[in-house]
């Protein structure tokens, strides 16, 4: 079996202004998503308590916020997820109780209240804690941006490092305004979802990159365009392959993972997705418009002599 | 051209067969069991107990599995869970209070494995279930309070070398001492600076008032606060074991922080009340002039006596105590129940530091025949424990503590002593805790995910691929294989998002394959022979695998680096995902290329799915 059975290399070059108009156009809209309604920050972020409560019964979420009130936490959000026996309770942070005194109030109010009440999972984050959690976050990204363009521009050069960490942010911000958009909850696991797709992603990246730097030493004769249009349209194959490969793992977590992966793979599959798309038709692009060109790459790379001819 | 040489080989199949034995402990699952550790976190396991175990569950009638000592305690391996909590109850009352019996999970793999350090992965708290806390020192409180001790010794100090003072106080973290002359204050200085060389003595009189500012130095306070850290991270090792807890982890984070992970733990309420118990314990002399009723009375309605403190005792009686405080509990070395051999009742011993010795010596010395009080500090509450008459000088440190109701309360006092006090109070900042069931869930959850993913990837990689895609499947079945015993042999923390990793990190690895496989097919389509296609194949895409990895690895670094809990246990498993996925990509999927086409002479075509040649079209 062979899905790609490609007689000439695609002008995907010729397409350039259109691919980055088109990335352009949902860039700005997921920077929007991002400044109008701005990221569900879950409580590793934020501070604030999270407990997950079960019942053997259908759970009365009515009932759950009377208890609520009655100990008087009024800003809680009470609301089931998963089954109709699962409730997710959030409360902000509060100044008059430690978080600890506040798990223990709620599990003991609801247990009261109904027997049959599991707490399954508390977990409590104090405001400071959080902003040390987003800051590290954070510098996370950074980190990982800065390694990747050092790692780039030793190993290629520095055009091919700027096009590739710019088509990579770029999947980020667009990971980050899909959050924003329909508000899912963005937490530490899915925050780690994105540092790996931006490890994942500058993969793709590199894998065009290295072609394009291969065929810069054996297509002598041609030009820059033909070059990067042969390196994608060689490339193809593998890279639909194996994101088609990754998606199939990711989606498997999807439906197996259960409520905390949701999130971390949601976040994959978009990055996947985009991923593909930004690595070959923004990365690329860029790189060209930078100028990147055989005289640039030729000089560090001197180590094969012989020049094959490929029959494009 | 297609052959490895044979330490290649070797080295691969060496790797596969470590990576089997080391794998293998996962599978077994776990068996209930029971754990017995010393209460006194100082002392050595004895090694006669184990025969004492065993007769005492003979006795009982209580069959059990095993019996295995390790460093930190022994297990006694059962059945079920019925009998693993009775054999709990019936071992606490044999063994009595100078042993922790918690209860635990051992593994079911075979000794042998055990013993070549074959063990299971080990599963973090959401996984497993438990308690976690993250737990703030308040150095503030630990300055401060070290200050006031140093109030005390002044105290002392100055009476002991007839200085006379008209004051003493502190000021957050500064004491200061009042006189009415210069002359004493000379002397006073002279005296603390020759015995507190670490100290910063100023003076600030002005006008009539002479007095004396004396503060710690930046680096007395840091000592202190380290000290501080020390002397809680203590406490809590010493109360945490008092709860029987199994394999409990309590760190050290940055300079003010611990972290207490709790696994099994359910009753987190009963967990938050030991960790944040800030008792202390101070030993002070009873007012034995103020003991008249009508003294009393007038305290109770607020007018305590000038330099007394009204407390009850554990009857509800009152009483009135000096506030000199003499001892605290920090100088408590140990502490342990015992009988008196006179009376015949239950008393506490207490062994105190050198330094508590001395000042317990000369206390008793002056104080013959009055009472001394044994407070305790609970949650802003003092209560005096006991208050027992000094019947003599006690020297050498070792003190009896009379007064006991019960056998069980001398045991519940000495813990509380030995457990000692926090040296600065502490605040849990952060909590997490997963149920047990919800735990089980998580695994349940990780390995369904790594198992079908895994399944549909090896279907599309063989029809895509045929055989090579077999090969690649081979490579990715061994990838898990030594991710897993690397995870199992290194002890790292596996936790959801680790299982999570370890899915992504099969779902990325075969991006190697599908790389080389599509090399090789390109190398056939431009017309080279299979074997030269396998080779260029190969070799072509090691360069690519190699950049690709590298960038992976650095976000894996960086997260490990700035994560915390979960997301750690994501870069780990991340990072050495990426590791064992170039060894087994490359080497293994090569080796096993090799051992199938590597040696024949003439190959017609490789099994690598249909090639399309636009040319013959």
């Amino acid at each position: 079996m062979e899905l790609f059975r490609i007689k000439k290399d695609i002008p995907f070059m010729s397409y350039g202004r259109l691919t980055t108009t088109i990335s352009l156009i949902t860039f700005i809209t997921a920077i929007i998503f991002l400044s109008i309604r701005g990221l569900n920050l879950g409580v590793d972020f934020t501070g604030g308590t999270l407990m997950e409560v079960s019942y053997s019964h259908t759970a009365d979420i009515d009932k759950i916020r009377q208890v609520m009130d009655t100990i008087d936490l009024k800003d809680t959000t009470v609301q089931n997820f998963g089954t109709s026996k699962d409730v997710l309770i959030r409360l902000p942070i509060r100044q008059d109780l430690s978080i600890a005194q506040l798990s223990e109030k709620v599990s003991k109010a609801l247990i009261e209240s109904d027997k049959d009440t599991k707490i399954q999972r508390v977990e409590s984050v104090g405001s400071q804690v959080g902003e040390e959690l987003y800051a590290n976050g954070a510098l996370a990204l950074l980190l990982v941006c800065f390694g990747i363009i050092a790692y780039l521009a030793l190993r290629f050069e520095w055009r091919f490092a700027v096009a590739a960490i710019i088509a990579n942010m770029h999947d980020v911000i667009i990971i980050l305004g899909f959050f924003a958009c329909f508000q899912w909850e963005f937490n530490l696991t899915v925050l780690a979802a994105i540092l790996a797709v931006l490890g994942y992603s500058v993969n793709e990246s590199v894998v065009v990159f290295d072609r394009v730097r291969e065929n810069f030493k054996k297509m002598r004769k041609v030009s820059v365009v033909e070059v990067i249009d042969n390196a994608i349209t060689r490339t193809m194959s593998r890279t639909v392959i194996t994101h088609l490969m990754t998606q199939t793992m990711v989606c498997s977590m999807l439906f197996f993972g259960g409520e905390t992966l949701h999130n971390f793979s949601l976040a994959l599959t978009i990055g996947i997705l985009f991923g593909i798309y930004s690595s070959v038709l923004v990365a690329c692009p860029v790189a060209m418009w930078l100028g990147v060109s055989q005289r640039n790459l030729s000089q560090d790379q001197p180590k094969e002599n012989q020049s094959q001819e490929i029959n494009p | 051209m297609n052959q490895y040489p044979k330490w290649k080989y070797g080295l691969v199949l060496i790797a596969i067969f470590i990576g089997l034995i080391y794998s293998i402990p996962n599978f077994f699952g776990e068996s209930p069991a029971v754990q017995i550790m010393p209460t006194k976190t100082s002392d050595k396991l004895d090694v006669s107990i184990l025969g004492k175990i065993e007769s005492t569950l003979k006795e009982a009638n209580l069959p059990f599995d095993g019996i295995v000592q390790e460093p930190n305690g022994i297990k006694v391996k059962f059945a079920n869970p019925d009998s693993q909590v009775k054999a709990k109850d019936i071992l606490q009352n044999s063994l009595g209070p100078d042993y922790v019996i918690a209860l635990n999970l051992i593994s079911k793999s075979p000794v042998w494995l055990t013993k070549i350090g074959a063990i299971p992965m080990y599963l973090g708290l959401d996984l497993r279930g438990g308690v976690h806390f993250l737990l703030q020192v308040d150095m503030k409180a630990a300055s401060e309070k070290a200050a006031e001790s140093y109030l005390n010794d002044f105290r002392m100090t100055l009476r002991k070398e007839r200085i006379s003072y008209i004051g003493a106080s502190r000021l957050n973290e500064i004491v200061r001492l009042q006189f009415d002359s210069q002359e004493e204050l000379e002397k006073a200085k002279k005296i603390i600076k020759v015995n507190y060389p670490d100290l910063m003595v100023n003076e600030s009189s002005s006008g009539k008032d002479k007095a004396l500012d004396i503060g710690m130095s930046e680096m007395g306070k840091k000592k202190i606060q380290e000290f501080a850290l020390k002397q809680n991270l203590q406490t809590l090792h010493n109360r945490i074991n008092e709860l029987g807890v199994a394999e409990p982890i309590i760190q050290q984070q940055g300079l003010d922080r611990i972290v207490v992970q709790l696994p099994g733990v359910q009753d987190t309420a009963k967990a938050k009340e030991i960790l944040g118990r800030t008792a202390t314990l101070e030993i002070r002399l009873v007012d034995e002039d103020k003991t008249d009723i009508a003294t009393l009375e007038s305290a109770q309605k607020g007018n305590a006596p000038f330099g007394d403190d009204l407390f009850k005792d554990r009857d509800g009686r009152s009483i009135l105590v000096k506030k000199n405080v003499l001892l605290t509990g920090e100088r408590i070395t140990d502490a342990g129940p015992g009988v008196d051999q006179q009376s015949g009742r239950s008393v506490v011993h207490v062994t105190l530091d050198g330094r508590g010795s001395n000042i317990f010596k000369q206390v008793t010395r002056e104080n013959v025949g009055k009472r001394l009080a044994i407070l305790l500090i609970e949650k802003g509450q003092t209560e005096v424990v006991t208050a027992p008459v000094i019947q003599q000088e006690i020297g050498g440190g070792r003190v009896q503590i009379s007064g006991m109701n019960s056998p069980q309360e001398a045991t519940d006092i000495s813990l509380l002593l030995r457990a000692g006090a926090l040296a600065a109070p502490m605040q849990i900042i952060e909590e997490r805790t997963v149920g047990p069931s919800m735990g089980e869930e998580n695994i349940k959850r990780g390995v369904h995910s790594t198992l079908w993913g895994f399944v549909a990837i090896s279907v599309m990689m063989m029809i895509y691929y045929m055989v090579f895609g077999g090969v690649s499947i081979f490579a990715l079945a061994v990838n898990l294989l030594l991710l897993v015993a690397l995870l199992s042999i290194l002890q790292a923390t596996l936790t959801l998002p680790g299982l999570a990793a370890i899915a992504l990190a099969l779902g990325m690895a075969i991006d190697a394959n599908v790389l080389i496989n599509e090399r090789i097919r390109e190398e056939l389509r431009n017309g080279n022979t299979p074997q030269a296609s396998i080779h260029a194949g190969y070799d072509r895409a090691f360069d690519t695998i190699l950049d690709s990895n590298v960038t992976t690895l650095i976000a894996g670094l960086a997260l490990f680096m700035f994560g915390t809990g979960p997301i750690k246990g994501f870069a780990v498993v991340h990072v050495l995902g990426i590791l064992t996925s170039m060894f087994s990509a490359i080497l293994v999927s090569r080796a096993l290329v090799n051992i199938f086409y590597g040696y024949r002479r003439k190959i017609d075509k490789l099994s690598i799915g249909q090639i399309y040649k636009p040319n013959q079209d």
